[in-house]
């Protein structure tokens, strides 16, 4: 090891897969991941956003998964939980979608209304 | 780097690991592959969680649900429920964690009674990384410390914060480690040497063990760190070999450093050269006295020597040698990156930060706890330990191995630090702390801890050769209801005595347990020796095994057990034990199932 700026791109990098080990976070993206919502191509809207959010070093943000949420024909559906915010539901989300909704609404806490469900009612 | 949606940390500590925490951790990696989550999906083997009771843990993230007990057979669940579905299975949930108003939402890990009073610095990576994957320590700011220290300061900066956070030997004698540092930074020697005693032959004391298993590189880290401060280029681990799990993490932890250039030549490009080697010791409790130990690596017997000169001074080979405990050492890092009045703003005044207790014996929550030092006892036997299971009262707590002494109830509310242990008659020691109830007979704990002190006395001296020996004559003579007043007067003056006149701490300190039973015990000693009976009903001799003909069904079990067939009665009638016959071996009482046998 010959200066500290190598070790710190090692714990750059490192940093990325532990910071999943901490379940105390503020903001919590849940995927529908129940039959219905794989079948309609949830696992890699689950994988992207798990990529996006570390690669963008997100600590505060938790990607889990959930069962069925009920709404089947709007699968997949991915719900965003902030504290003191309102639930906000994003609908046929794909991964394309899902890389907007992590810049926009994530990153710069701009919702993306037209992904919403309430844009389709 | 590949990322992964959720991790499965799966504890391979010795603990979990002899309850077949590593069986679970195959399957798991079977069964994800099975069903085609291996690039989704983390299986990570840590050191120890800490809450060894409820082993094997497996704590799977995102979530942080914390499965405990773990067997084999609800693996497949776990991995098509939670990792497959996203449904947690809340029937394998540690039973706390589950908050019953809202179903939905867990408590976090740290909120849990085991977990909320607890401070985890020296422990703080123990269950949370693999401890044999360097990137992840580096992760967790990992010889970041060491390379602050070569780049920015210089070895009295160094010896200087030590001193000033007032960190203090963690092996049980509370030694001031910047003093010891400052005495050997400034001999002149061509060779100087940084010894890690992880030899922690106390009886039921674990803390080292999970550290070096949990966490080993945050003890290499610290001892490069040593190194750099007092002028040393060398340093041993001394590890007791009956620790198998931990000695091959510290081979990994070395190797992988070395490979990093973290440890050997001209680290961090600062000229600084620093290299580790592990030495194992052979099973001799002596040997974790810092005198005996040098002498075990310089290959003779492990015997004690004289002090002064100290081994600052003169150590290793006649060479300036710093000694530091494992926990001590697991501090420094964090201490260099977060300074000394971060570490001075948790603990006591003379005795600042953490201290790490394996708690053991009747408790509830078995297991390794972290906490600052000025808790109370009763918060940590009460509030983290969960107090004596089954009901039992409380009797006594052993601090400090068969060097301490055991505390009472009325103790409870001692606040926990090196001084206020010492005021009560124990001492802090490495750790250990052993919980008593009201079954537990405070002569035989006595003896008990005697008993292994003239084992592993290694026969220099004669104050603790001979002197150990005549105490565990008169302590066996009395909880066989041989003993007379005269011999309580005897013990005493004995211990007295080796106590004053031991060359080294083993000897100075083996009579703890015996004087500390004496004074506040005093009179389970009396009835053992005037009214020849065991009040806490242990000392099988001083017992009689009897039927109670009304519960007594006659279902023979008692009988057929007996390995003297000294229990007559036939089938359906009450059974008689003959008293002339009984060896008293307690079997009849194990294996009644109407509690029909009684201990008088």
């Amino acid at each position: 090891m010959k200066s500290l700026e190598e070790l710190r791109k090692i714990r750059e990098e490192a940093i990325k897969n532990i910071e999943m080990r901490n379940p105390d976070k503020d903001i919590r993206v849940v995927v529908g991941m129940a039959t219905c919502g794989i079948s309609a191509g949830a696992r890699p809207v689950l994988s992207t956003f798990v990529d996006e959010v570390a690669k963008r070093n997100l600590k505060n943000v938790q990607v889990v998964q959930t069962g069925c949420i009920g709404m089947c024909t709007y699968e997949p559906i991915v719900e965003i939980y902030s504290p003191d915010k309102e639930k906000v539901t994003y609908i046929h989300v794909d991964s394309e979608k899902a890389k907007r909704i992590v810049a926009e609404h994530l990153v710069n806490g701009r919702v993306v209304r037209e992904y919403t469900i309430g844009s389709e009612i | 780097m590949a990322i992964f949606r959720a991790h499965v940390l799966i504890c391979g500590g010795s603990g979990c690991t002899s309850n077949k925490s590593q069986v679970v951790r195959k399957r798991f990696e079977e069964k994800i592959k099975e069903v085609q989550l291996d690039k989704e999906v983390q299986v990570v083997g840590t050191g120890c969680f800490g809450l060894c009771e409820e082993g094997p843990v497996v704590i799977v993230y995102p979530e942080g649900s914390f499965y405990s007990r773990m067997t084999v057979d609800k693996v497949d669940e776990i991995v098509e429920e939670h990792l497959l579905k996203g449904r947690i299975v809340e029937k394998y949930l540690y039973k706390e964690k589950v908050k019953v108003e809202d179903a939905k939402e867990h408590k976090s890990l740290m909120e849990v009674q085991f977990y909320s009073k607890q401070k985890r610095v020296a422990l703080r990576n123990c269950g949370l990384i693999n401890p044999e994957d360097i990137n992840e320590y580096i992760a967790r700011d990992g010889y970041m410390a060491l390379g602050k220290v070569l780049t920015e300061m210089s070895p009295q900066d160094v010896i200087q914060l030590m001193k000033e956070s007032n960190l203090r030997g963690r092996g049980g004698a509370g030694f001031p480690v910047g003093l010891k540092w400052g005495f050997a930074a400034p001999n002149k020697a061509d060779q100087k040497y940084i010894i890690c005693n992880a030899d922690e032959g106390d009886p039921g004391a674990f803390m080292d063990r999970s550290i070096l298993e949990g966490d080993p590189h945050a003890v290499l880290e610290a001892m490069a760190i040593a190194g750099y401060a007092i002028g040393a280029t060398k340093g041993f681990i001394y590890v007791r070999a009956e620790y198998p799990i931990a000695v091959r993490r510290l081979h990994i932890a070395i190797d992988q450093a070395r490979e990093l250039g973290l440890l050997g030549k001209n680290i961090f490009d600062s000229g600084f050269d620093f290299d580790i080697e592990t030495r194992l010791g052979a099973g001799a409790f002596v040997c974790g006295e810092e005198t005996a130990l040098m002498q075990s690596i310089q290959g003779n017997r492990g015997m004690a020597k004289v002090k002064p000169p100290f081994p600052a001074n003169k150590g290793l080979w006649g060479k300036p040698t710093v000694i530091n405990n494992v926990e001590t050492l697991a501090n420094i890092p964090q201490i260099i990156l977060k300074g000394p009045e971060w570490f001075k703003s948790f603990g006591t005044e003379k005795s600042p930060g953490t201290k790490v207790f394996a708690l053991g014996g009747k408790i509830t929550n078995t297991g390794l706890v972290e906490v600052p030092m000025g808790i109370t006892l009763r918060e940590v036997i009460y509030d983290i330990g969960g107090g004596c299971p089954g009901g039992k009262a409380f009797k006594a707590v052993q601090t400090g191995g068969p060097s301490g002494g055991c505390l009472t109830a009325g103790h409870l509310d001692t606040p926990v630090d090196y001084e206020n242990l010492a005021a009560v008659g124990s001492i802090m020691g490495s750790g250990g702390m052993i919980v008593m109830d009201e079954d537990n007979c405070m002569v035989d704990i006595a003896r008990f801890f005697l008993d292994f002190i003239v084992d592993e006395s290694c026969g220099k001296c004669t104050p603790c050769r001979v002197g150990t020996k005549r105490m565990l004559t008169i302590l066996e003579r009395i909880t066989q209801g041989k003993g007379t007043l005269e011999d309580l007067e005897e013990l005493e003056s004995l211990a007295n005595s080796i106590k004053n006149s031991s060359l080294c701490g083993l000897g100075q300190t083996a009579p703890n347990p015996v004087l500390a039973t004496l004074r506040y015990f005093r009179d389970e000693y009396i009835a053992h020796v005037v009214d020849k009976k065991c009040p806490a009903k242990n000392c099988k001799a001083l017992l009689t095994f009897e039927i109670d003909k009304d519960k007594c069904t006659g279902c023979t079990l008692c009988a057929r057990n007996c390995p003297v067939s000294c229990i007559s009665g036939t089938v359906k009638n009450p059974h008689e034990i003959n008293q002339e016959l009984c060896i008293k071996c307690g079997n009849c009482y194990s294996v009644c199932r109407f509690g029909a046998v009684q201990k008088n």
